[in-house]
C-alpha cells in the first residue's frame, strides 16, 4: 500500500511545527534514562551493593507498584532499567498521545484541516502524517537511548531492549491516541480518553506488582505497560514481549484508518446534539461559565483517581506481607518499620502520586484561564461589566478546590478499599482522606506559582506544566542522583509529612499556604494591571 | 465637547512595533460614527483600549465621561460590544451564551431576544461548535442588540454575514439610533458605513487621517466616469486631473478631480458622446486614494476647511 497522498507533505509540515517540542522530550527521556545509569554506576559500584538493593528493593511493595521489581542485579543496566523502563515507556507514551491528537484531530477542532484537505490531500493523509512523526520521535529516543547505554559500557543487546523499551510504549500509546482522535470532536477530550488509557495501564501494572513479586501477576499481564515490563532488558531479554505490543498498536491504528475513512471532516462518532434554546439557573455569571467549562474535567479526573483509589487501597495489604521466608528480606523489613511502617510507606508514596494527580488536575484548570484569554472568551466577559479577578476567579476556585476534593475523593477510596481488607472502614476511611487531603497545600504553591507566571508572564503561563515536571523529577530522581536537600526543597511536595504514619506538623502547611497565597496575590495584581494578550 | 467617545493623542506599543501613534477620535452623543481604516491599522486596538482590555502608553481615552481603564466594570454597564472574530464555548448553545451575556449585562426582555432571533433566523439551540462564522456573529449581534445599551461598540460586526442578513443588522442599527444610543462601527465595508454613519474617522498606521461628515469628505476626491464615445478618444491622458484612465476601443472610464470635470466633459464632447454615466464616488474609491497614497499629502482635518461644496 502506498501511503496517502500529502503525507509526506504533512510529515514534514508536522516535524516543523514541532521542532522543538520533540526534541525537548527526547532530550528529557534520554537524560533521565542515562543520568539514572551514570548515578547507579557510581551509587552501586560493588556487586554486593547491587545485591543489596535488589532485595530491599523487592521486599519493598511501594517500590514495586511504582517501578516494578528489579529482574536481575549484575549490572548498572539492569538497575536503570529498573528505574527508567516502564515509567519511561509511560512518559514515552504521554508524549506520543500528545503528538498524535495535536496534529489529527486538534487540526479537525482549530479548522486548518479543512484549508489542507481542499488541496491535494487524502482523508488519511493526517493521520499518517501524525503517525509517522510520533513513530520518528519514538525511534529517536530508542537510539538516543540504547546509544548513550551502550557508550556507558553496557550490554548492546540489554541498551536496545531498553531503547525500544520506551519507544514501544510510545508507539503503543499513540496508536490508542489515534483511536481516541477519530472518536470526539474536541482535541481535549481525545487527549483525556487516551490518557485514562494510559493511566489505567499503569495503575493495572502497579496493583499487579504490589501485591507479587515477580511480575507474575495477572494484572500485570492484563496491561501493555506490564507486557513491556517483560521484555527485561539486561536480565535475559525476553524479546517476542514486542509482538504483543506491536500487534496491539498495529489493530488501534488499523481501528483508527477504518475510523478516518468512515467519518466526515471534523465530525466525531458522538453524534453532536442540540443543547437548551436558553440559560439554566446556573449559568448566571462568570463563575457559573466556569463551572459549565471545567465540571467535565473534573468529573474525569474524579473518577480516575476513585478508581486508582479502590486499587491502591485494596493492594495495601498485601504489600507489608514478607516475600518469602528469606531471614535477611525479614530484617530488611523490620528495619523499614515491620508490617504497618511498610503499609504506611506505601500508603505516603501513593498520597504523594495522588497529590501530583491533583497538580495535574489544579495546573489544567488554571491554564484554562489563559486559553480563555488567547481564544477570545476573556474579551467577550470582559467587554461586559465583570472585573478582571471576578472573571479569574470561576477558574480559580477549580484550581484551588478542585484538588482538595479529588485528593478527598481519591483518599476516601483508598480508605474504604484498605479498610474493607483490614476490616477497619471506620479507622481507614478517615485517616487516609486526611492524609490526601494534606496534600493539598503543596498543590496550592503550585497554582500560586502558575497564577503568577499567568498575571506576569502570560505567554509563558504553560511552564507551569514544567513547574509539575519538576516537581515528579526531583521527586523521582533527587533520591537517586542523591541531590543536596536545598535543591530538593524547591519543591513544594518535599515539605509535606510523610502521612500517613508520621507526625503532623503544622509549620510545613503554614509556609506552603503562606507561600502560595504570597504568590497568588501576586500574580492577580499583575493579571488587573497587564494587557490582555491573544 | 461631551461625547460619547473622546480620544486624544492615544499611544500604544506592542514592543517595537507601534500600533496606534497619536489617534483622535471624537463621537458625540447619539451619532452613528464609522471608523474606518485598513488591516492592522490599529481600529481593534482602538477599540480594546476603549473598553479596558490593553492599556494605553499615552494620550486620553474618555468612555461615556469616564476612564476605560480605572472604570471599566461601571462603564460596561452602558456598554454593548461585538468583536469582528467572536468565539464561542463550543459546548454551549447559542442560546446560553445570549441568556449569559443578557444577565452579565443586567438583563434583557425576553420578547426582544425572541425578536431578534427571528429576525436573525438564529437556532439559539445549536452548540457554539456548531455554528458557522456568520452565524457566530450573529449570536454576538442578538446578545447586543438585546442589550439597550447606551454605546454600541461594533468592531467589523458584518463579517461573515449574507446580505439580507446585513440589512437586518442596518435595520438594528438604525433601530438603536432613533431610541437615542451611540453607535461606533467599525469597517471596511464602505457601502455599510455610507448607508449608515452620520460621521467618519479615516485611520491610517495608528493616525487620524480624516474625520467629518460624509459629505465634508467626499468634495476631497473626484468623480467617476464611464463613457461611451462615437470614436476613440485622444488625449485624455494629458488632461490634468485624470487618473485610472482606461481606454476599451471607444468606451472609457476615468476618474476626474471635481474641479477639472468641465475640461474633461469638453474633451468628452468632442469625441461624440453616446452614453455618460458619473457618480460620486464611493466611500471605496475615497478610502483607496487614502491609503495607496502616501498619508503626508493628506493632511489630517483637511475636510474640515472646506464646507461642503457639494
Amino acid at each position: 500500500m502506498s501511503a496517502p497522498a500529502g503525507s509526506a507533505t504533512l510529515t514534514r509540515l508536522a516535524l516543523r511545527r514541532d521542532r522543538v517540542m520533540i526534541p525537548g522530550w527526547i532530550y528529557a527521556l534520554a537524560a533521565t534514562a542515562v543520568g539514572s545509569a551514570v548515578s547507579y554506576r557510581s551509587l552501586y559500584a560493588d556487586q554486593a551493593d547491587r545485591t543489596d538493593f535488589q532485595r530491599s528493593t523487592n521486599a519493598s511493595g511501594p517500590l514495586r507498584a511504582f517501578y516494578g521489581p528489579i529482574y536481575d542485579a549484575h549490572s548498572v543496566g539492569a538497575l536503570t532499567a529498573w528505574r527508567i523502563g516502564v515509567i519511561g515507556a509511560a512518559l514515552a507514551g504521554l508524549m506520543s498521545i500528545l503528538l498524535v491528537v495535536r496534529h489529527t484531530r486538534e487540526e479537525e477542532e482549530t479548522g486548518r484541516q479543512e484549508m489542507l484537505g481542499a488541496t491535494m490531500v487524502d482523508r488519511r493523509a493526517p493521520l499518517t502524517a501524525a503517525l509517522t512523526a510520533t513513530a520518528a520521535a519514538d525511534a529517536v529516543v530508542a537510539l538516543v537511548v540504547a546509544a548513550g547505554m551502550a557508550v556507558l559500557g553496557e550490554s548492546p543487546a540489554g541498551s536496545v531492549a531498553l531503547g525500544l523499551q520506551l519507544a514501544a510504549g510510545g508507539l503503543a500509546f499513540g496508536a490508542v491516541a489515534a483511536v481516541t482522535a477519530q472518536l470526539t470532536a474536541s482535541a481535549r477530550l481525545a487527549r483525556g480518553l487516551a490518557g485514562t488509557v494510559l493511566g489505567a495501564a499503569f495503575l493495572l501494572r502497579a496493583a499487579g506488582d504490589a501485591g507479587s513479586t515477580g511480575g507474575s501477576s495477572p494484572l500485570v499481564w492484563a496491561s501493555p505497560l506490564g507486557w513491556l515490563e517483560h521484555l527485561h532488558p539486561y536480565a535475559g531479554e525476553s524479546w517476542w514481549v514486542l509482538a504483543p505490543v506491536a500487534g496491539f498498536a498495529a489493530l488501534c491504528c488499523a481501528a483508527a484508518y477504518a475510523l478516518v475513512e468512515r467519518r466526515d471532516i471534523g465530525a466525531s462518532l458522538l453524534p453532536a446534539r442540540p443543547g437548551p434554546a436558553g440559560a439554566g439557573r446556573l449559568l448566571r455569571g462568570p463563575s457559573g461559565l466556569a463551572w459549565r467549562l471545567q465540571r467535565g474535567s473534573l468529573y474525569g479526573w474524579g473518577a480516575g483517581l476513585l478508581v486508582a483509589g479502590a486499587v491502591y487501597g485494596s493492594v495495601t495489604d498485601s504489600v507489608g506481607d514478607i516475600v518469602g521466608d528469606n531471614g535477611q528480606v525479614g530484617d530488611i523489613i523490620e528495619r523499614m518499620g515491620g508490617h504497618t511502617g511498610l503499609t504506611d510507606a506505601f500508603l505516603a508514596t501513593v498520597m504523594g502520586v495522588y497529590g501530583i494527580a491533583a497538580g495535574g488536575y489544579a495546573v489544567q484548570s488554571l491554564l484554562r484561564l489563559r486559553a480563555e484569554e488567547s481564544a477570545g472568551g476573556a474579551e467577550a466577559l470582559l467587554a461586559h461589566p465583570v472585573g478582571r479577578l471576578r472573571w479569574a476567579a470561576g477558574h480559580l476556585a477549580h484550581a484551588l478546590l478542585g484538588p482538595v476534593l479529588l485528593l478527598a475523593a481519591a483518599g476516601a477510596a483508598t480508605g474504604l478499599a484498605y479498610g474493607l481488607a483490614v476490616h477497619d472502614v471506620g479507622g481507614q476511611l478517615p485517616r487516609l482522606t486526611g492524609a490526601a487531603v494534606g496534600q493539598a497545600p503543596a498543590v496550592w504553591v503550585l497554582v500560586g506559582l502558575g497564577v503568577l507566571l499567568f498575571g506576569l508572564r502570560p505567554r509563558a503561563a504553560s511552564a507551569a506544566w514544567g513547574l509539575l515536571a519538576a516537581c515528579v523529577l526531583l521527586g523521582q530522581l533527587g533520591p537517586v542522583l542523591r541531590l543536596p536537600q536545598p535543591v530538593l526543597d524547591v519543591s513544594p511536595f518535599t515539605h509535606l509529612p510523610d502521612l500517613p504514619g508520621s507526625h503532623v506538623a503544622a509549620t510545613p502547611y503554614a509556609w506552603l499556604i503562606l507561600v502560595a497565597a504570597a504568590a497568588l496575590a501576586a500574580g492577580l495584581a499583575g493579571l488587573r494591571r497587564r494587557d490582555l494578550t491573544s | 465637547m461631551n461625547g460619547a467617545i473622546d480620544v486624544a493623542g492615544l499611544t500604544k506599543a506592542f514592543g517595537r512595533t507601534r500600533a496606534l501613534d497619536g489617534l483622535d477620535l471624537s463621537v458625540a452623543t447619539g451619532e452613528v460614527h464609522g471608523f474606518l481604516g485598513p488591516n492592522g491599522s490599529g481600529k481593534s486596538t482602538t477599540i480594546r483600549i476603549l473598553l479596558g482590555l490593553l492599556r494605553a502608553d499615552g494620550g486620553r481615552a474618555r468612555l461615556l465621561g469616564g476612564d476605560p481603564w480605572r472604570e471599566a466594570v461601571p462603564l460596561h454597564r452602558r456598554v454593548a460590544y461585538v468583536p469582528g472574530d467572536v468565539t464561542l464555548w463550543r459546548n454551549l448553545s447559542g442560546g446560553e451564551i445570549i441568556d449569559l451575556f443578557g444577565r452579565l449585562g443586567g438583563g434583557m426582555e425576553p420578547a426582544r431576544r425572541a425578536e431578534l432571533l427571528d429576525r436573525f433566523e438564529l437556532d439559539p439551540a445549536k452548540k457554539g461548535g456548531a455554528y458557522s462564522k456568520g452565524n457566530r456573529q450573529k449570536v454576538a449581534l442578538v446578545a447586543a442588540f438585546a442589550s439597550r445599551a447606551e454605546l454600541l461598540i461594533l468592531d467589523e460586526p458584518t463579517s461573515g454575514l449574507d446580505p439580507l442578513m446585513e440589512e437586518v443588522f442596518r435595520g438594528c442599527v438604525r433601530e438603536a439610533r432613533d431610541r437615542g444610543a451611540t453607535v461606533l462601527l467599525s469597517s471596511h465595508i464602505l457601502s455599510e458605513v455610507e448607508a449608515l454613519c452620520d460621521r467618519v474617522s479615516i485611520i491610517r498606521q495608528g493616525r487620524t487621517v480624516e474625520s467629518g461628515a460624509l459629505g465634508e469628505l467626499r468634495h476631497l476626491t473626484s468623480t467617476s466616469v464611464t463613457a461611451e464615445l462615437g470614436r476613440a478618444p485622444e488625449g485624455l491622458d494629458r488632461l490634468p486631473g485624470v487618473r485610472d484612465l482606461a481606454v476599451d476601443g471607444t468606451r472609457v472610464t476615468l476618474q476626474v478631480d471635481n474641479d477639472r470635470l468641465d475640461t474633461l466633459l469638453q474633451a468628452l464632447t468632442g469625441a461624440g458622446v453616446r452614453t455618460l454615466t458619473s457618480r460620486p464616488p464611493t466611500l471605496e474609491e475615497l478610502f483607496l486614494r487614502h491609503y495607496t497614497a502616501d498619508a503626508g499629502q493628506v493632511p489630517a482635518g483637511a475636510a474640515a476647511g472646506h464646507g461642503g461644496t457639494r
